[in-house]
């Protein structure tokens, strides 16, 4: 019963893994890197958001507090990195049990829910701009100083295994949280809140658990983001895009899947480089061509990129396991 | 600090602007309230419009206010379509998936209007964008007045549209339980499609009312869209008055904040009354519903 | 993706549609040995926030080329064609980072442009790990060129050039014209140009006898500034300085007329508007007598009026990027041309050493030092008569300044 599920998820971050010996163009490492980036974002929305049914819209929140805490961490105290992303992990973390408290104590659902985050997203965006020990507007630009202490590194290919590492821990966490008790108590919050309350769920400290692991991964996203790029400002860190990415991901690539993430981070990013080959002397074609793709996928794939293959498999094989629906 | 003229204007400002906000939120709340959805196209819809008074003003030589006619029936059809042909089929009656439709049709329009227009910034001069009304020492815009006031009026035909007619019982009807409605014979698809074409026909009245004192780029519609949805949840969804009272709310709050705290930082004075409300009375200051 | 200060989604690239243009537009006999074209990146953000500036810039540097290409390509390697590789920054860093490595990827010889700072930041670094030489074209965050990187370029003036200028030439203004202003309010935007700015006025013109009556930091995009013309009306400074973007400036000019705030000059610094000929007839009567200390053209050079008038008969908009982008292109060619060779190596070397003074900026000859062009300097220019003069430093002006507007 436990092992369920692993197997995909191995073939996943095998091909990923092995990726750097077959293609050495950077331009592939780097659009993987930074898709990587994004999948540990959305693997954060979906566990609060696509297993608990907790919508959020400010992820942005604790991309931008793991960013930020690492960054200055590093700049400002001479901190090594290493340790500056965990404290910086803590930190997102932190900030997502208390936003948790706050709105979920409130008894904040659906929009309601979705709208608070963002607007702390946004309260946070504002004061990382106007602040000073944040650099302000300026933002915070890391020295370069490649090594492995330093986190960063030459090579492409030696980050893409770094950001896999964490990916492959958000995949497995991920699996065992599916696998487990307080998945399923997530999943029946999401189903009926009422009714898991009526079972006996704690729902407050069900909610409170998902958005605290939720924060401090898509928290790491923000460090790997810091460390790769090394220059973040309020609009990179705290942006909407980034709670938008987080989002976008697990939606178009199997809501509440453990694979929808990744899936669905590539999915978007691939659509969005292909459509650069229609980019021609107009600036903008390919970018309309982009949000088309994407309605038409909705459109056809309703259920996103994993819905579509399982109703596929489901076609050729008509004896179905529903058991499996739930993860 | 500052005397009380000062600030006595600044909120006098803050009524102004909150107007205007009113009306964009007037068409989200309603498409909130009816379709229960989160329509993130709406910014780009507003371009959109903006892009039309623009284009009427330039190339027809017609004037901001009497564009607001031939405008609100043209983006009433058009918001027609797009639900009823786009987002409503597309999304299956899923919440998720009407979401992500309507984050790619803002991508889609934006990028369009971007392809159409190229990205500079345009804006209108007519002859009264600089006129004012003195009253004592303050001076109050002829056009940002005229904003005021057809905010207020918009607010009060929809009001009167929802209460009073066929189409607005069918309306409420479809707000408070789809499944009935259904049962005793509303087209509920057609319904839907009607309340995100009054969505869109709102956002052309803002875009006229808006045109004569501010500019024009395929992405400025995204400047109003946060606040708007701030609005929408402090004066409870789906609700008209609401939105009005919520909007003029927010104009003041941000005039005031803008004064005091700076108006950048001020900003944040919106998103904390907004956490805070949310918090604190989540059916919205002055909501009925949830 | 009107929601978002920053757009989702990565965009890209035009692959080589220019260098076919210029192909098509020099149709030369096709020899049996054509040298190997020379490609160049060309980074510009033309969607998303910045798309406006991205596209000035890309106008200037296509220009550049199909001028170079014209006139028979680089002579140093046989008359080898420069080939643009253009990459769409997309108004965000990532996007400018994936861009690099694309332009990698195809082997060009050195990029120019990102306009942004961030993207500026982000790029430089990411075409340091080959070494592949990079000319920024605008982006004034200092911090770019403090890094140490050997492969980055700045052609034009960053903050502490720019600021010192501003200050200096308005420290002259004023007191040529018997000093008659004294109190200023600074209104800028309050991302990372704007701030920066504003920090460093707030500081440096007490110390010359100003005093600074209010700081305004406004937001980008603002969708009112009543409340900033009603605090400029109480406190009347006798100069105002914005350095803000476009959609603001023109709100701002706007809004100060119509609540007839009226201060002895408009001095902006920086600024997205007031040197933007688009501002200028769209609102003549706002822009008129406003003063802007800026990259500007060289305004005594003749071949800046012919250029600008090829702008626009292709009926495209002119602003200072457009000769800034065409000059750094220029600049790379001499010094391609100079190294004999598209070797990166000799490049940034070629490029270190260039004292290159063809270009179409009042800069002087140029001279790099730890990858600062050190002649590079803003102007003051003045919107005079619906048409933005030159006014300072008299070297290079067309005009002379009005100052004050309003006595």
């Amino acid at each position: 019963m436990t092992r369920r599920g692993y197997l995909p998820i191995l073939l996943v971050l095998a091909v990923l893994a092995l990726l750097p010996f077959a293609v050495t163009s950077n331009v592939v490492l780097n659009f993987v890197v930074f898709v990587l980036i994004i999948t540990l974002a959305a693997q954060g929305w979906n566990l609060l958001g696509g297993v608990g049914g907790q919508s959020s819209f400010g992820h942005a929140a604790f991309f931008g507090t793991g960013a930020y805490v690492s960054a200055i961490l590093q700049v400002r105290f001479g901190i090594n990195a290493w340790v500056a992303t965990a404290v910086a992990v803590a930190a997102g973390a932190a900030v997502g049990w208390i936003i948790g408290f706050l709105s979920f104590r409130a008894g904040l659902r659906g929009s309601y829910f979705a709208l608070v985050t963002l607007a702390f997203a946004e309260v946070l965006r504002i004061l990382a701009n106007a602040a000073g020990f944040t650099g302000g507007a300026a933002g915070l630009l890391m020295k370069l100083d490649v090594g492995f202490w330093n986190m960063q590194f030459t090579s492409r290919a030696a980050f893409l295994w770094l950001a896999l590492g964490f990916v492959a821990v958000g995949l497995i966490v991920s699996q065992m949280i599916a696998n487990s008790r307080f998945g399923a108590q997530l999943v029946a919050v999401r189903e009926n809140e009422e009714a898991a309350r009526a079972l006996g769920v704690d729902v407050l400290s069900v909610k409170l658990k998902a958005i605290t692991v939720s924060a401090a991964l898509t928290a790491v996203a923000g460090c790997l983001y810091l460390q790769y790029f090394l220059y973040i400002d309020a609009n990179i860190a705290y942006g909407l895009w980034i709670s938008v990415e987080a989002l976008l991901a697990p939606m178009v690539g199997g809501r509440g899947l453990v694979l929808g993430p990744i899936i669905g981070a590539f999915t978007l990013h691939g659509l969005g480089e292909a459509s650069k080959l229609l980019a021609g002397r107009v600036p903008g074609i390919d970018l309309a061509a982009y949000g088309a793709v994407l309605i038409l996928v909705v459109a056809f794939a309703p259920g996103g990129v994993l819905g579509l293959l399982r109703k596929l498999r489901f076609r050729s094989q008509p004896v179905a396991k529903t058991a499996e629906e739930t993860a | 600090m500052y005397s009380l003229p000062i600030v006595a204007e600044a909120m006098l400002n803050g009524l102004l602007t909150g107007a205007v906000y009113a009306l964009i939120a007037l068409g989200l709340t309603l498409v909130y309230g009816v379709l229960h959805i989160i329509n993130f196209a709406h910014g780009a819809f507003l371009t959109c419009a903006m892009f039309a008074v623009w284009l009427a003003n330039t190339f027809l030589g017609l004037d901001p206010y009497l564009a607001i006619l031939p405008l609100t029936l043209i983006f009433f059809a058009i918001g027609y379509a797009v639900q009823r042909f786009v987002i409503g089929p597309a999304s299956h009656g899923d919440d998720g998936n009407i979401l992500l439709i309507t984050l790619g049709l803002s991508i889609v329009i934006e990028n369009a209007l971007l392809a159409g227009f190229r990205s500079d910034t345009r804006s209108l001069m007519t002859d009264y964008s600089f006129n004012v009304f003195e009253v004592g020492p303050l001076l109050i815009s002829q056009a940002r007045l005229f904003g005021f006031l057809g905010a207020v009026v918009v607010t009060g035909l929809l009001w009167l549209l929802l209460a009073a007619t066929d189409t607005g019982k069918a309306i409420r009807a479809v707000a408070k339980e789809k499944l009935g409605a259904r049962l005793v014979g509303i087209n509920v698809s057609h319904v839907f499609a009607v309340t995100f074409g009054i969505g869109c026909a709102t956002l052309a009245i803002a875009a006229c009312l808006l045109m004569p004192t501010f500019y024009v780029n395929p992405r400025v519609g995204g400047a109003f869209v946060l606040v708007a949805f701030t609005i929408v949840v402090l004066g409870g969804m789906g609700s008209i008055t609401g939105a009005l009272i919520g909007g003029l709310f927010i104009g003041v709050v941000e005039s005031l904040c803008g004064l005091f705290l700076g108006e950048s930082l001020g900003q944040i004075g919106i998103f904390i009354i907004f956490i805070l409300v949310l918090l604190f009375r989540p059916t919205g200051l002055f909501g009925a519903r949830a | 993706m009107t929601l978002f200060m920053k757009p989702v989604s990565r965009r890209g690239a035009l692959k080589g549609g220019i260098a076919a243009a210029a192909a098509i537009a020099a149709p030369s006999v096709l020899r049996a040995a054509e040298p190997p074209a020379v490609k160049v990146g060309i980074l510009q953000p033309v969607t998303g926030a910045l798309a406006m500036d991205g596209e000035f810039g890309r106008t200037g540097a296509e220009l550049a080329i199909a001028d170079i290409n014209a006139a028979g390509g680089i002579k140093a390697l046989g008359g080898a064609k420069i080939e643009m590789v253009f990459g769409d920054a997309r108004s965000n860093p990532e996007a400018g980072v994936q861009e690099v490595e694309r332009m990698q990827s195809e082997g060009v010889a050195a990029i120019v442009g990102g306009f942004a700072s961030p993207i500026c930041l982000a790029a430089t670094q990411a075409a340091a790990r080959y070494d592949l030489p990079y000319i920024v074209d605008v982006g004034v965050s200092d911090q770019i060129i403090q890094r140490g990187l050997k492969n980055t370029f700045r052609f034009a003036p960053g903050f502490a050039i720019c600021t010192q200028a501003a200050i200096q030439n308005l420290v002259r203004i004023n007191e040529a014209a018997g000093k008659p202003a004294k109190t200023i309010a600074l209104v800028h935007e309050d991302g990372l140009f704007g701030s920066g700015l504003a920090k460093l006025m707030q500081t440096e013109l007490p110390k010359h006898g100003f005093e600074i009556a209010e700081t305004i930091a406004i937001p980008t995009p603002s969708r009112d500034l009543s409340n900033v013309a009603l605090r400029l009306r109480s406190l009347n400074p006798d100069l105002v300085i914005p350095s803000t973007y476009y959609g603001e400036t023109v709100l701002l000019a706007r809004t100060m007329q119509q609540q007839r705030v009226r201060p002895k000059a408009v001095y902006a610094v920086l600024n997205g508007a007031a040197s933007n000929m688009r501002f200028v007839k769209e609102f003549p009567e706002a822009a008129e007598n406003i003063m802007d200390v800026n990259h500007w053209q060289d305004p005594r050079n003749p071949k800046n009026a012919e250029l600008q008038k090829r702008v626009v008969d292709a009926g495209k908009q002119w602003n200072y990027n457009t000769p800034l982008n065409y000059s750094c292109v220029m600049l790379l060619a001499d010094a391609i041309e100079r190294a004999g060779s598209a070797d990166r190596a000799k490049l940034i070397d070629s490029i270190a050493a260039s004292t290159y003074d063809k270009h179409l900026m009042p800069y002087g000859p140029t001279k790099f030092v730890g990858g600062q062009n050190q002649g590079a300097a803003p102007v003051s220019t003045q919107v005079q008569k619906a048409t933005i003069r030159v006014v300072y430093p008299e070297a290079f002006s067309d005009a002379k300044p009005i100052f004050p507007v309003r006595g």
